[in-house]
């Protein structure tokens, strides 16, 4: 079972790997985007991790709905109202158990992604953050390590990709070539599953 | 850069806009911009913002005749919804609050996000997505076109309209109408730099240019050898006016990008004025000069907004902003 601290573990860790990425995730951004993706989710993920400590909310659900308003209220641009739902439904759809399963956790989180694709209208295969995140739900009932590598894969598979949705979109054919800053980021997030589970 | 450090220049430059504008409330730490006077009874409240780098847009619209106040975000990144509902509930005087957005996903997405919890609070809220560049052609296949130029336009014909006191639902619709009369097209000569990166954007080439770019470091659509002012005059006008087909006079904003002098401005104003005439096109009014701009981009952008006798007298109506003054 996953308790509160799996899931401040997995923020922690998500927090470590923006850190550690920012500069990629940002120069990702550069020609398909405006280059800054590594630097808002920073900012955000380091709020999400002070808020974390200063509130320590004591069950999964309070702990995604916590990070979920943090990067709504610090990220801006898309990525913050996408990301922020994101963790918000799911951490909604877990209600106020003390304790989760990982089957669980699979089924709150494609509540969370379904949420993100209705908010930004994207679909598989528009190049964008849900072409990580939806190969990584379908995984999650298998284990977190699958579901990490799920998610790695999609993110590469975006890059012969031509963006229909967010900044990218306005580059046209141009997009082509190139991978997609928030598929990449969506990958460390699971990857911070993962970590979080020690796998 | 002219800058201390990447993670403060949009906190710096709000320190430096309030030490210049005693007449505007900035609150640097929520970043929100209002006018001092706000909520001023009886009038539709105006706000609007975006990610910061296209000053003067929007904090120095802030003011009478204008906005009623901006919410700035991080270079090219919309502001959150925390702060357009500390603006949202600066200037509602019960009139209600016209949220004026940029059709990018991040703005959208913010402002919807805003007018929920704003409603939440019980703040009247409507909302008026610009949408004006040409450039982005297949909005099928795209987030749809960009706001650009006719934000300007938008935000003060849409702040006369509500310093005449008239109600919330005609400042919208006349808004609207104005975005739905304007239409944009821009030209970089070089990419911009943002701080947290420090060097371009996107590789453009000196003896280069793009054609229909945006407001945020990215590139156009279409890659070509330097051209002449008066070539590029022709290639904006064709393109802004095929998809206008203006039947009434235009409000011409001639805009420059951020690194473009005025001294290349009004000479390819004068490109853009042949060649309107050449299509019996009439000019209103005209305005040349930075207005909505990318950092340090090299560049201009070409705006124009067809008015009928009420547009025309809004866009005439007195304002006093930092960044538009007149008739005051």
């Amino acid at each position: 079972m996953l308790d509160a601290d799996f899931f401040r573990r997995w923020m922690t860790a998500t927090a470590a790997s923006v850190d550690r990425e920012a500069e990629r995730l940002t120069a990702l951004d550069s020609p398909i985007g405006d280059a800054d993706h590594g630097s808002n989710l920073q900012r955000g993920f380091t709020a999400v991790v002070a808020a974390l400590e200063k509130e320590a909310p004591a069950t999964p659900g309070a702990v995604l709905t916590l990070a979920g308003r943090q990067l709504i209220s610090t990220v801006g641009g898309a990525s913050g109202p996408l990301y922020g739902t994101l963790l918000r439904r799911t951490g909604k759809a877990l209600g106020d158990a003390d304790e989760v399963s990982a089957e669980q956790l699979a089924e709150a989180f494609r509540a969370g992604v379904d949420a993100v694709m209705t908010l930004g209208g994207a679909a598989p295969g528009d190049k964008t953050m849900i072409d990580a995140l939806v190969p990584a739900v379908d995984a999650l009932g298998d284990s977190f390590t699958a579901a990490r590598t799920a998610a790695e894969e999609g993110a590469v598979a975006t890059t012969p990709l031509q963006a229909r949705k967010g900044r990218a979109s306005y580059v046209g054919e141009r997009s082509i070539g190139h991978q997609d800053p928030g598929a990449t980021s969506s990958a460390l997030l699971i990857a911070g599953l993962a970590e979080a589970a020690g796998e | 850069m002219l800058i201390n450090v990447p993670e403060t220049v949009v906190a710096d430059a709000l320190r430096g806009l309030a030490a210049a504008h005693p007449e505007l409330t900035v609150d640097v730490e929520n970043r929100v911009i209002v006018r001092r006077d706000a909520p001023v009874a009886g009038q539709v409240g105006l706000v609007s913002g975006g990610g910061s780098g296209h000053e003067p847009l929007h904090g120095g619209f802030v003011g009478p005749g204008m906005l009623s106040a901006a919410c700035p975000g991080e270079v090219f990144t919309s502001p959150v919804p925390d702060q357009m509902l500390r603006a949202a509930a600066a200037v509602d005087s019960g009139a209600g609050v016209l949220f004026i957005v940029k059709n990018y996903t991040g703005d959208v997405l913010n402002f919807d996000m805003a007018a929920e919890m704003a409603e939440d609070e019980g703040i009247q809220v409507a909302k008026v997505l610009v949408n004006d560049d040409v450039a982005v052609t297949d909005s099928l296949y795209t987030a749809g076109r960009r706001g650009t130029g006719a934000t300007l336009f938008v935000e003060k014909i849409a702040g006369a309209a509500a310093a005449e006191g008239m109600p919330l639902e005609r400042v919208q619709a006349i808004a609207r109408q104005v975005n739905e009369s304007s239409r944009s097209f821009g030209i970089a000569l070089s990419a911009c730099s943002t701080p947290a990166k420090g060097s371009p954007t996107f590789d453009l080439p000196p003896g280069e240019l793009e054609l229909g770019i945006g407001i945020h470091g990215e590139p156009g659509r279409e890659r070509r050898a330097m051209m002449t002012s008066g070539e590029i005059a022709e290639a904006a006008v064709e393109a802004v006016v095929e998809d206008l087909q203006p039947r009434n006079p235009v409000l011409v904003l001639v805009n420059g990008m951020g690194a473009t002098p005025l001294l290349e401005l009004y000479g390819f104003n004068a490109e853009v004025h042949r060649v309107l005439a050449q299509r019996g096109v009439p000019v209103a009014r005209v305005l040349v000069g930075n207005y909505v701009t990318s950092l340090d981009m090299a560049g201009a952008s070409l705006t124009l907004c067809q008015v009928d006798e009420e547009l025309l007298r809004l866009y005439d109506a007195p304002v006093k902003t930092p960044g538009l003054r007149w008739g005051v």
